[in-house]
């Protein structure tokens, strides 16, 4: 079975269908770096899920390819391609006739692993999702959103793909529950490093969970392919800028923490671990109409923030 | 009311007639049954599968129920002659549509997003159609089944008129039996269609996936 994170690469990939104008994705170039997490966004007739549609082959390039670790996916036969390509995708799509284990084990089953391996195999993915081990006997209908969610992302895992495809894995998921599952999602990528696309139409949560960005507009085509700071600081044009929203410079905040800023000596205030996002501690400044935030480090008090040094 | 308990007299002096006539009718509606089911099982499934041929599962179903089976006896007898065959095939005509329909249905409508993940995944054709469409639109499919047998058993009675066996004999031919005997073989007739209903019905039940209760 395959392992590690591959290179993925899009060239001038395009998909075209006969008798409709304009293309669905109209030459996308892009590189994904090996252990990366390419979101893919932007608005409904963008392409974003068609594009990660081609990538195994679900929907069949017109022109261009796309190549993974350097092989054309056109050269790779098509059910090896897939089974080397964890794919999760909104619904979930679990069998409702089959265990959890039976469906995370589904590709293992595919390569022949025999069933104590992937009874095994199905345990520590469990651990690695945060579901306890004795869901491994229920049956889909017997579990929640998140947790099917979660399920079907140890599904994907299972074969241990060296590359992930995720079409709106938490679009379907309550607001609470989904930022959840997208912290679990980041500290998981964070253990098994995988090259991961990822598609979703929320600008939040591409900044949240991208490496990088990529921003396609109406037909297919690459607005902008950069990181969530360059893109919130540095649009590349007015449709970036009206996409990522008026707030973009709040959101921007978000990507920094209090840990970079240089801190004031402590003082007394309401107390935010260092940790924080420079949004979480304007927040409770404006919350607690306080102009000075002390900074800590456990319990410690390690330093102070004023609200103009936020603001800056 | 006497009718009725001159049948049961009946069934009790005769029972070696029925077992036969039960035995021929049995053969009659299994041939027709086995025969439509390898024609149109496959058919139906794979064209579910593939999502097309709609027109061809709608027709073949229409045109199954607007054909009366006296008539295709009738014509039968022109080509395959008198007998067993001939019912046979009248029979397998009546069974084809419920099969066929309830398969290409059963498979069309299972669960998108498991298909896609499925194939997603790396399955082969082969292996979604059998992991995954067939073990989620079985309940479905065993219903085509049923209604096909319970068919093929009440109209096999009609075999009789064109020198089939089986239970019709005895209701086409009030001269020898009397009216006790044609109810006799009415309600024998019922009951091996309830059977056959049931036993389907309970099979359906054991093969519907876990934890979903069918509706």
């Amino acid at each position: 079975m395959p392992g590690q994170a591959a290179e993925l690469v899009f060239d001038e990939a395009t998909k075209r269908y006969e008798g409709r104008d304009g293309a669905a994705v109209e030459r996308l170039s892009l590189t994904v770096a090996a252990g990366e997490i390419c979101v893919l966004v932007g608005p409904s007739g963008g392409g974003k899920t068609t594009a990660l549609r081609l990538v195994n082959r679900l929907i069949e390039l017109t022109s261009g390819d796309i190549r993974i670790d350097g092989t054309s996916v056109r050269e790779q036969n098509l059910v090896q391609l897939r089974r080397g390509i964890g794919y999760v995708i909104q619904q979930v799509g679990l069998f409702p006739h089959m265990t959890i284990e039976a469906n995370i084990g589904t590709v293992p089953r595919l390569y022949g692993r025999p069933r104590s391996w992937i009874h095994t195999r199905s345990q520590e993915l469990l651990d690695l999702v945060g579901l306890d081990q004795s869901y491994a006997t229920r049956y889909p209908a017997q579990l929640s959103g998140g947790e099917r969610q979660r399920v079907g992302l140890a599904r994907a895992l299972a074969g241990n793909p060296p590359l992930m495809l995720m079409d709106e894995p938490f679009g379907a998921i309550d607001p609470i529950v989904r930022a959840r599952l997208q912290d679990e999602f980041l500290r998981l990528q964070k253990e098994v490093r995988k090259t991961v696309v990822f598609v979703t139409h929320d600008i939040d949560e591409a900044i949240k969970i991208g490496d990088r960005i990529a921003i396609l507009r109406t037909g297919g085509h690459l607005a902008q392919f950069d990181t969530p700071r360059a893109i919130l600081e540095k649009p590349a044009d007015d449709f970036v800028a009206a996409f990522v929203g008026r707030d973009r410079a709040l959101k921007a905040l978000a990507l920094h923490t209090l840990a970079e800023l240089e801190l004031g000596p402590p003082a007394d205030g309401p107390r935010i671990p260092r940790t924080s996002t420079v949004r979480d501690a304007l927040a409770l400044a404006i919350e607690k109409h306080a102009q000075v935030l002390a900074v800590t480090d456990g319990d410690a008090v390690v330093g102070s923030v004023t609200r103009d040094a936020l603001l800056s | 009311m006497k009718t009725f308990i001159n049948a049961f007299r009946f069934m009790a002096d005769n029972p070696h007639l029925l077992l036969t006539k039960t035995g021929e009718h049995l053969e009659l509606s299994g041939a027709a049954l086995g025969i439509a089911l390898v024609l149109a099982l496959p058919i139906g499934l794979w064209l579910g599968h593939l999502h097309r041929g709609l027109f061809v599962a709608a027709s073949v179903s229409n045109v199954g129920r607007a054909l009366p089976s006296l008539v295709l006896i009738a014509f039968g007898l022109t080509i395959l002659g008198v007998g067993f065959w001939n019912n046979t095939a009248a029979l397998v005509v009546l069974a084809i549509p419920p099969i066929l329909t309830n398969a290409y249905f059963a498979i069309d409508t299972v669960d998108r997003d498991a298909v896609e993940a499925a194939r997603g995944m790396g399955m082969t054709g082969r292996q979604v159609l059998l992991q995954v469409e067939l073990p989620l639109g079985l309940p479905f499919v065993l219903a085509g089944i049923r209604i096909a047998a319970i068919f093929v058993i009440a109209t096999a009675t009609i075999a009789a008129v064109a020198g089939g066996g089986g239970l019709g004999q005895i209701i086409v031919n009030q001269a020898s039996y009397g009216l006790s005997g044609v109810v006799a073989a009415s309600l024998w007739v019922s009951a091996l269609a309830f059977l056959a209903a049931f036993i389907l019905s309970v099979i359906r039940r054991a093969a519907s996936p876990r934890p979903v209760p069918l509706p």
